[in-house]
């Protein structure tokens, strides 16, 4: 199944939308940043593709800006 | 001699061990530097101080666990709100029961032209607040309002006060360093713009941990950074970061004491703070209503005992503050705080100034024996005839 990242400009953020989306029944992964993505925080919240719309939204909900989601083979 | 410890607002004694254990499972299980790298310490360390900022936000009525600025204690946060939002020209209110950390930095700001006047009170120090609205100033920037004076324990009526600075578009700083923990506060509700909290003291969490809870209506654009510095993030770049939490966090945190104080917080929680503050408040009334009927002993508390938080103080007549601290920490194991508690206008006002008080603070593991034990050593003391005679 396709997986996605939502890349931050801090890892806080990343921590902060993983709680959220566990809370939520959501399952993601916090991981390392894909090399070929570039990112300086160190972490990302991986996910899969069938979970794209609930993340959008959360992600509109954010008190910050995120940098951006992106699709991913990795 | 067992202790009997009455120094809670200069920090509790002792902590609940659960924040003990706390924090040596961070040492051990999250030892990594959180926000820097992705590996599993890392991470785990990130976790818990997302957790702990989570509950910090919780526990004021904040819904954004990233309107929570974490430092190392009271005085760091003030000076970040003092120091980053005013401008040369401004003009700020305070209450007349202000700790120094209050004062000093104001009293630096001054010269860059930043002026302070004191808020009309009762004679207790609570703030009238039907005589705040001359004192508003066309250049009036800031209101500073010390929650819980820890002088002489006099909660201010947060609420009311910054109904009246909102109605000028003034932000409000309540300093909580007193309050928290122990007066129940819902940031919003309270109408506080800029929360300060330190850590130590009703928090139940160690030293060096303490914070900014920022109301949801403050502007966070308009406040300069007190420190610039590494992140974690945008490393590419030499200017600050812009956003929360990291615009005011460089530098690494002490994630060992927040995970402390996320325990000291969640031990709160589960005894119900309502529950501790009131079995306080019967505590307290009962040792202010035995010493305030001994003769020659004056007490400082408030006017109402509604306004009342856990904090009194007292002096004995002709004698020494001094020597009647260190005969009850050495005759009776009581461990009280003397001097002016780095509240010169505080005491100032109180006409305490320069010798000072004798400081009591209650805290959830005070006793009844506690009480009656100090109840008799200043009833001893009274009886004492003056300084030379009791030494
Ligand atoms: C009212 C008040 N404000 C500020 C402070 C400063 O707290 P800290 O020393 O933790 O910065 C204290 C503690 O002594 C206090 O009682």
């Amino acid at each position: 199944m396709k997986q996605y990242v939502i890349l931050v400009f801090t890892s806080s953020h990343a921590i902060g939308i993983e709680q959220k989306l566990k809370k939520m029944g959501v399952p993601c992964k916090l991981c390392a940043i894909p090399r070929n993505l570039s990112s300086d925080c160190g972490i990302c919240v991986r996910f899969d593709e069938t979970n794209l719309e609930t993340v959008e939204a959360l992600v509109k909900t954010l008190s910050f800006d995120i940098q951006e989601i992106i699709a991913t083979n990795y | 001699m067992t202790i009997v410890y009455m120094d809670n607002a200069a920090t509790t004694w002792p902590k609940p061990p659960e924040v003990l254990a706390a924090m040596t499972r961070t040492m051990e299980e999250a030892g990594g530097n959180a926000g820097r790298g992705g590996h599993r310490l890392a991470v785990a360390a990130g976790e818990i101080l997302y957790q702990v900022r989570d509950t910090v936000a919780v526990f004021f009525g904040c819904s954004d666990p990233f309107r929570v600025t974490f430092t190392a204690n009271a005085t760091e946060s003030i000076n970040l709100i003092l120091k980053g939002y005013l401008k040369p020209g401004d003009h700020v209110l305070v209450s007349p029961l202000e700790h120094n950390a209050v004062m000093r930095p104001l009293q630096f700001l001054a010269q860059q032209n930043i002026q302070w006047s004191v808020l009309p009170s009762a004679k207790d120090g609570r703030i009238d607040t039907t005589l705040i609205e001359p004192m508003i100033r066309q250049n009036t920037r800031l209101f500073v309002i010390c929650h819980e004076s820890n002088v002489n324990g006099v909660i201010q009526p947060i609420h009311e006060i910054s109904k009246i600075a909102h109605s000028f578009h003034i932000p409000l700083l309540a300093d909580c360093s007193q309050s928290a923990g122990s007066v129940p506060i819902d940031i919003d509700s309270d109408g506080i713009d800029f929360l300060v909290f330190t850590g130590h003291k009703s928090l139940f969490g160690p030293v060096g941990t303490g914070g900014i809870v920022w109301g949801s209506q403050a502007n966070i654009e308009q406040i300069t950074p007190l420190k610039q510095g590494g992140t974690g993030s945008v490393s590419d770049r030499y200017d600050q970061p812009d956003f929360l939490p990291d615009k005011f966090e460089s530098g690494t945190l002490n994630i060992v004491g927040l995970s402390g104080l996320k325990a000291g917080i969640d031990w709160i929680n589960r005894n119900q703070m309502n529950q501790l503050s009131s079995e306080k408040d019967v505590l307290l009334q009962k040792f202010l209503d035995e010493i305030r009927a001994i003769k020659r002993v004056q007490v400082f508390c408030a006017e109402k005992k509604e306004n009342q938080g856990g904090v009194f103080s007292l002096i004995i007549e002709r004698l020494d503050n001094g020597f009647a601290a260190q005969w009850l920490d050495e005759e009776k194991g009581i461990l009280s705080r003397v001097g002016l508690h780095c509240a010169p206008l505080a005491h100032r006002f109180l006409h305490t100034f320069p010798a000072g008080t004798i400081r009591f603070a209650v805290s959830p593991f005070t006793t009844c024996e506690d009480v009656e034990i100090c109840i008799d050593a200043i009833k001893m003391l009274a009886e004492k005839k003056e300084t030379a005679h009791f030494l």
